[in-house]
């Protein structure tokens, strides 16, 4: 139940966060992808880095929670063992993203 | 027509005369007497009432005392009949009922009146007003399990309560005479309840009585989110 | 065999589908742009590795994976959070539209 709510939370979340991503995408692939464009974004950028921030945050506990009702239907991977595996997963993955995000702020 | 049935030890094939206005269950009801004496199959009201006759039909879970055969008869002109999915087998077309009706009783199907009393009088709640509306959406399900065999979570999860369960828990969260509505609201939460429906809808477009247990259960999701808000 | 043929389904399928691959993608993503922090050369090498037909055909099919999950969960959350119980199946070829859509927005303005 919780992690359910946890799923629509972020879903809500990323339901504006996906919309303002593929727009970006739409916009940013015109004349082809370069560093320096996208530096010239995000370097510096408090705003995008909060964006992304959030963005990856939700993003990493979303597809967590949604692989884990996944291998429960179709592996039978269930349990409180396998949840907290999944949480994890889902932290260690969005903290990638957060570093990603800081990255592209810092460089 | 040619008609095959799951029976105990594979399929038989058997040869019907097409008749107007024949339904499912009048085959089988002709290959019984006709044909197949030992034949198991359960019906009782021939009139969409008591929701014993379903089975599945060309892969579809169906009433069919309720069901022309010129509707769901394959392109080839062959019937194939099958008991109901998702439930344990007793013989031919028969299933066992248990499981699914046990889960109503744990999905807390049972009317528990305020402050444990059926009032004397009549609770009025006006036809017209919401509360009504929202309490009939539900109400006429006969228990017939074609919901229940048209639902994959329950294949995935053999504890999951299934959706007639939660419609009729669904029913009663809305009544408002109702005094049961937390522990009814536990009882269907977490992965053996609604949160594990994924709105795949089998139910709700397969309810020969055009309920819809989907929204039933998206209506319970909700009402337990905002409890914990 | 189950009985599946319905639209809210498949509806289903495609959701589940497209989040199983954008939940698998999603770390290569973030370490992809996770270059970024060893500074824009860096980011710039990876880039100019993937720029190929396929890696933008890739990219196509990843861009039309996430609208199509942004619809359908719109979809369920509609009905869900909304009570929309009775407009599903348009709302399925809806988000079909959508994903279709923003593709070939994709297409137009990719290179």
């Amino acid at each position: 139940m919780r992690l359910w709510a946890i799923q629509r939370v972020t879903a809500a979340v990323l339901a504006l966060a996906v919309a303002a991503h593929l727009a970006t995408i739409l916009y940013a692939v015109r004349g082809g992808l370069s560093a320096a464009e996208i530096l010239g974004r995000t370097r510096g950028a408090e705003g995008w880095l909060l964006f992304y921030a959030v963005f990856a945050l939700a993003a990493g506990l979303h597809g967590a929670v949604g692989l884990r009702n996944v291998a429960a239907e179709w592996l039978g991977w269930r349990g409180l063992r396998w949840d907290a595996t999944w949480l994890a997963i889902g932290a260690l993955t969005a903290a990638l993203g957060i570093r990603a995000a800081w990255g592209l702020y810092h460089a | 027509m040619k008609v095959r049935i799951q029976r105990d030890g594979g399929m038989a094939e058997y040869a019907v005369a097409a008749r107007a206005s024949q339904t499912v269950l009048d085959v089988v009801t002709e290959i019984q007497r006709e044909q197949a004496p030992d034949l198991a199959y359960r019906f009782a009201c021939r009139v969409g009432m008591c929701g014993s006759c379903a089975m599945e039909v060309n892969g579809v879970a169906r009433w069919t005392c309720r069901t022309h055969v010129s509707r769901v008869v394959g392109a080839d002109g062959v019937l194939e009949l099958r008991p109901l999915a998702n439930l344990p087998v007793i013989r031919d077309l028969v299933t066992d009922m248990a499981p699914f009706f046990e889960k109503w009783s744990r999905a807390g199907g049972q009317f528990v009146p305020k402050d444990g009393v059926v009032p004397a009088e009549f609770a009025v709640v006006p036809p017209a007003s919401p509360q009504r509306r929202e309490a009939d959406a539900g109400i006429e399900c006969i228990g017939c399990g074609v919901c229940y065999a048209s639902c994959d979570i329950v294949s995935w999860n053999a504890d999951y309560l299934g959706p007639a369960a939660m419609n009729r828990a669904w029913t009663l969260v809305n009544d408002e005479r109702d005094g049961a509505r937390a522990g009814r609201l536990r009882a269907v939460a977490g992965d053996a309840g609604c949160h594990s429906c994924h709105s795949t809808q089998g139910c709700t477009e397969r309810c020969p009585k055009g309920l819809d247990p989907s929204g039933a259960i998206a209506g319970l999701k909700r009402t337990i989110f905002w409890g914990l808000a | 065999m189950r009985d599946r043929r319905h639209p809210a389904y498949w509806g289903f399928v495609l959701h589940r589908a497209s989040g199983v691959a954008l939940a698998l993608f999603l770390p290569l993503h973030f370490w992809a742009l996770g270059q970024a922090i060893h500074g824009a050369a860096a980011l710039d090498g990876f880039l100019r590795l993937v720029d190929h037909p396929l890696f933008t055909l890739a990219e196509w099919g990843l861009v039309v994976l996430l609208a199509l999950h942004l619809a359908g969960g719109l979809r369920v959350m509609a009905l869900e959070f909304l009570g929309w119980r009775h407009r599903q199946k348009d709302l399925v070829a809806a988000s079909a539209g959508f994903a279709f859509g923003i593709g070939m927005m994709f297409l137009l303005h990719v290179g």
